[in-house]
């Protein structure tokens, strides 16, 4: 889980943040609030972890409790993985 | 008559009903008011007066709509700013305004912190989620005012509002709203859309745009509920949402639509209480028109076309959808439309040409931009009168039908925003190694135009697309950021050297 969120957190920071102007998140910030994804960003988010970790996302797990933190993704991924 | 009469006028009316739900938030109009008294008054001995600009950094929150009604009430003029903006266009716009106050939220920090300190006219930071006071920084929500502020003095030639639009030269235009000019496109609006008191409007969309901010002052004018669900990025979230809150109205874009309706499970919720259903900013697609109409039978569907200098130019009476989907409509009441050519001369149905409108619903110009300003207001039939030159090309029937052709300029429509090529440009020419850009808009299914940049790089320069993607996020608005970027050895140029964009797909 540990590794899983390190890695989930390079993924946002080298995708959608940017160096001098970085918002720092926390594991269980939410990316809405903080700007840091958007509808866009969200779908991107999806297709990566399809790519990255064989996991299918389906239309109704969709919502910001699977989504939303670094916590909530890696606490989804390790659930999908394990189903 | 200003232009939050009705909003007050209906406090009074019934103050027990309620105003707006946003996530367990649910407030009533009482206490709505209150808040905005509250804020007026705290706006006011902080040396806000009428006419001084008050930049609203804000979600879609009830402190949005509180923050619009409190500004008015003082005869003051809301600049609503969308939350996704960047430090340097925020600053940009505080100093272009010369904003006395701006009214945000704690976790929109990183976006205005920078902006605030380079902005000296300055005198007052409200903001939601503040622990305590700060500086200029004052926290909100707001203590109870011992006497509340001095009702407006204005009158309604004066401004109410401006709203930043994208300028082809990358310098967002703040356009110049009167109370007059937007109750003239209320009074339009309503008068073929009849929203009524028991409705409850669904906004998704950003109220720092045209768009959504009129279901605000609309929707709490006229006395119905407002249901604000914030982000579009999880489309489950918002159908359970319009159907557990029995939602009646609701406005969207192509790419709202599209996510929606791309839901398998969309069967399972109970859309029915859906009355009205609109769409602007771009148009739907044939097959979502159709399914749109087959989930919702008994909703009336609007395809609506509009500009934030005017508000709304145009609606398709649905009745007529079947017939002619692709057309906008014929225009609204209380306005005028026509077309004309290149030399600015008016043509007969059918042609194809410029969309002129004429209306007490267009704006009083672009803010402190006379050039600007006079390139789209020009003189109108009747001796000091002006007329809006929209820059978006239109077919017209003989029936006087309208149909978008393109626009006469280079921005970009995506995710119904306009897109400034130049200031997607300006982004990335900051970019260490660039040595030069061009941006364009190709067709998206999802987003109706992407954005594409072609890059080339100096000499021993690196970079990836992703990097430069990051690089227009941290700058621009997410929508802006380009989604596909290629790199070229050169780009095409005119015999004159200037960057041709023609040959760039």
């Amino acid at each position: 889980m540990a590794d899983l969120k390190t890695e989930l957190r390079q993924y946002v920071q080298d995708n959608f943040i940017m160096g001098a102007v970085a918002t720092a998140f926390s594991d269980s910030d939410s990316f809405m609030e903080l700007h840091i994804l958007d509808s866009t960003g969200f779908l991107e988010l999806i297709s990566y972890l399809e790519e990255t970790y064989g996991i299918a996302v389906k239309d109704e797990e969709m919502v910001p409790e699977n989504l939303d933190s670094l916590n909530s993704v890696a606490a989804f991924v390790t659930r999908k993985r394990g189903a | 008559m200003l232009l939050h009469h009705a909003f007050e006028a209906t406090c009074t009316r019934v103050p027990a009903r309620t105003a707006v739900v946003c996530g367990d938030e649910r407030v009533s109009y009482a206490e709505l008011s209150k808040q905005a008294e509250s804020l007026a008054a705290l706006l006011h001995a902080h040396g806000v007066v009428r006419g001084d600009r008050v930049v609203l950094l804000l979600e879609s929150s009830v402190e949005f709509a509180v923050a619009v009604h409190a500004v008015l009430k003082l005869g003051a003029v809301f600049v609503p700013v969308s939350p996704l903006t960047k430090t340097d266009k925020l600053a940009y716009m505080l100093g272009d305004t010369r904003a006395r106050a701006l009214l945000t939220d704690a976790r929109l920090e990183p976006a205005w912190r920078d902006a605030v300190a380079r902005s000296p006219a300055l005198v007052v930071n409200v903001v939601r989620g503040l622990a305590q006071a700060q500086d200029a920084n004052q926290p909100w929500p707001v203590a109870p005012a011992a006497s509340p502020a001095p009702a407006a003095c204005c009158i309604d030639q004066d401004l109410a509002a401006i709203i930043y639009t994208s300028g082809t030269t990358g310098e967002p235009k703040g356009v110049m709203l009167t109370h007059r000019n937007m109750l003239s496109a209320w009074a339009s609006v309503q008068a073929y859309l009849g929203l009524r008191d028991d409705d409850v409007i669904g906004l998704a969309l950003s109220p720092s745009f045209s768009y959504g901010l009129y279901h605000v002052l609309m929707g709490l004018g006229i006395g119905a509920t407002l249901v604000l669900e914030g982000s579009a990025a999880f489309p489950v979230r918002l159908v359970e949402r319009l159907a557990q809150e029995r939602v009646t109205v609701f406005p969207g874009v192509p790419t709202l639509y599209s996510a929606i309706l791309a839901l398998s499970n969309l069967s399972s919720f109970d859309l029915s209480s859906l009355r009205i259903v609109t769409n602007a900013a771009a148009a739907l697609s044939d097959p979502h028109v159709q399914q749109i109409q087959a989930l919702l039978p008994n909703a009336r569907l609007y395809s609506m076309y509009g500009m934030t200098e005017c508000k709304r130019i145009s609606y398709l009476p649905p009745e007529q959808l079947t017939q002619r989907p692709s057309s906008v409509g014929r225009g609204l009441v209380n306005q005028e439309v026509w077309l004309v050519d290149e030399a600015g001369q008016r043509l007969a149905n059918p042609a194809t040409g410029e969309l002129v409108v004429r209306g007490s619903h267009v704006m009083r110009g672009y803010w402190e931009k006379p050039a600007e300003t006079a390139r789209s207001l020009k003189p109108g039939p009747l001796a000091g009168e002006s007329v809006l030159h929209t820059g978006d090309i239109f077919r017209t029937d003989a029936e006087g039908w309208l149909y978008f052709v393109g626009r006469s300029d280079d921005i970009i429509k995506s995710r119904g925003e306009k897109v400034a090529p130049r200031e997607v440009e300006n982004a990335i020419y900051a970019i260490e190694g660039v040595l030069d850009c061009a941006v364009i808009g190709i067709p998206d299914e999802r987003l109706g135009q992407a954005v594409k940049a072609f890059v080339t790089l100096k000499p021993g320069a690196t970079l990836t697309e992703r990097e430069v993607i990051r690089h227009c996020l941290a700058r621009l608005e997410n929508y802006m950021a380009p989604k596909i970027v290629e790199f070229l050895a050169d780009l095409p140029r005119t015999d004159s050297g200037k960057i041709r964009k023609l040959g760039l797909r």
